[in-house]
């Protein structure tokens, strides 16, 4: 139930899996939306507090995530995938790992840029650890934004191919991350 | 009688090797002995501080003769510093001092005013943002004398406001900056 089994995700997977696909996709249109806001907005201030907040909280579920991953692997491909769909599927998650680690941090970078922590809504503060190189915040924002690009463009890929599983192949590979165990009409 | 300026002129003009005048001083941002401040206001309610840390200039200066004197100096404005890292980043965006399209901003002496106590105006042109506009520092001298290790400086200080929408950038409420100068100069 909890845990995942050879042929199904158990809902420790499939909770991290929803609610970092939610909060992924909130941080990006919120990233994307505050950095264009009027210096007298009401949200200037407030848009990357929370940014930033649940960013390092992300953080801290992906590190969840993949301590989960190699304690309780995910199950297997469903049958009938073809080899090269599975090589793909594999680059894939683990280019979006990667850059699930590396955006947060780029993030970090640059509000740490002078020595100041990230405050997480107040409940513990990230303290700076890299500060003072040269231009570091500009190179660390633009860092942040190319690579952010970049995990949403996998993230609409790997979306795609999920519909692709579901509607084309009328595959369980869909129905089993949103819980249902068993494959229908089999 | 040839004034200060022709000779120069002339030096620079022909690119011969003229011999360094007495009253040649270079800017000492390598012994941190200059700096560029400026402050804002912060939604008119307090200021905002901060400086161009990098920079070089030289300045021509003869106490006998301040109308001669004459002064250069070239910023990057990607080296602003407000304290707050994501604030430098902001003033560095294309949405105020652009330093991706301009990356270079300069000051040029026209001309040097005497004024009373002591005070001199500098009149010049500085480019900003890409944009060019004359603008006005009133200066007086600090002090000069021989420094302990063997050379002769003279030190500056002096203010200058500058209207940020007249160099194409907007910086609410007000659009003024204050500058504040403090230039030291090693003879040559």
């Amino acid at each position: 139930m909890m845990l995942n089994s050879d042929s199904s995700y158990g809902l420790i997977a499939i909770v991290l899996h929803w609610l970092m696909a939610v909060a992924i996709i909130g941080l990006f249109v919120l990233g994307l939306w505050m950095v264009d806001l009027d210096y007298y907005h009401p949200w200037y201030v407030s848009a990357p507090d929370i940014h930033r907040g649940i960013g390092v909280l992300v953080f801290l579920m992906l590190l969840l995530r993949l301590l989960m991953r190699i304690l309780n692997p995910p199950p297997g491909p469903v049958p009938g995938i073809k080899a090269w769909e599975r090589r793909t599927s594999v680059l894939v998650h683990w280019l979006m790992y990667g850059l699930m680690l590396v955006v947060p941090v780029a993030g970090y970078l640059i509000t740490t840029a002078d020595g100041r922590s990230v405050d997480v809504f107040g409940w513990f503060q990230v303290p700076a650890t890299l500060t003072g190189i040269q231009h570091q915040e500009d190179v660390a924002g633009e860092l942040h934004y190319l690579l952010a690009i970049t995990l949403v463009a996998l993230a609409s890929l790997h979306t795609l191919a999920a519909l692709k599983h579901h509607f084309l192949n009328r595959d369980a590979t869909l129905r089993r991350m949103l819980g249902f165990s068993r494959s229908r009409a089999e | 009688m040839i004034s200060r300026y022709v000779k120069a002129a002339l030096c620079s003009a022909v690119l011969l090797s003229c011999p360094v005048q007495a009253a040649d001083y270079v800017i000492d941002t390598k012994g941190g002995h200059a700096s560029i401040d400026f402050r804002f206001k912060h939604l008119g309610i307090s200021w905002i501080t901060g400086e161009f840390k990098t920079f070089e200039g030289t300045f021509t200066y003869d106490a006998s003769n301040l109308a001669g004197a004459s002064v250069s100096v070239k910023i990057d404005p990607a080296s602003i510093d407000t304290n707050l890292a994501e604030r430098d980043k902001h003033l560095r965006g294309d949405k105020r001092l652009n330093v991706a399209k301009y990356p270079e901003s300069r000051f040029t002496s026209t001309r040097v005013v005497p004024g009373p106590d002591g005070q001199f105006s500098i009149e010049g042109n500085l480019t900003l943002h890409g944009t060019t506009r004359p603008v006005v520092i009133l200066a007086k001298t600090v002090g000069e004398g021989d420094d302990p290790w063997g050379s002769y400086r003279a030190g500056f200080e002096g203010t200058a406001t500058i209207n940020s929408e007249d160099f194409g950038f907007k910086l609410p409420p007000s659009n003024l900056v204050e500058m504040y100068l403090y230039l030291e100069g090693i003879r040559q």
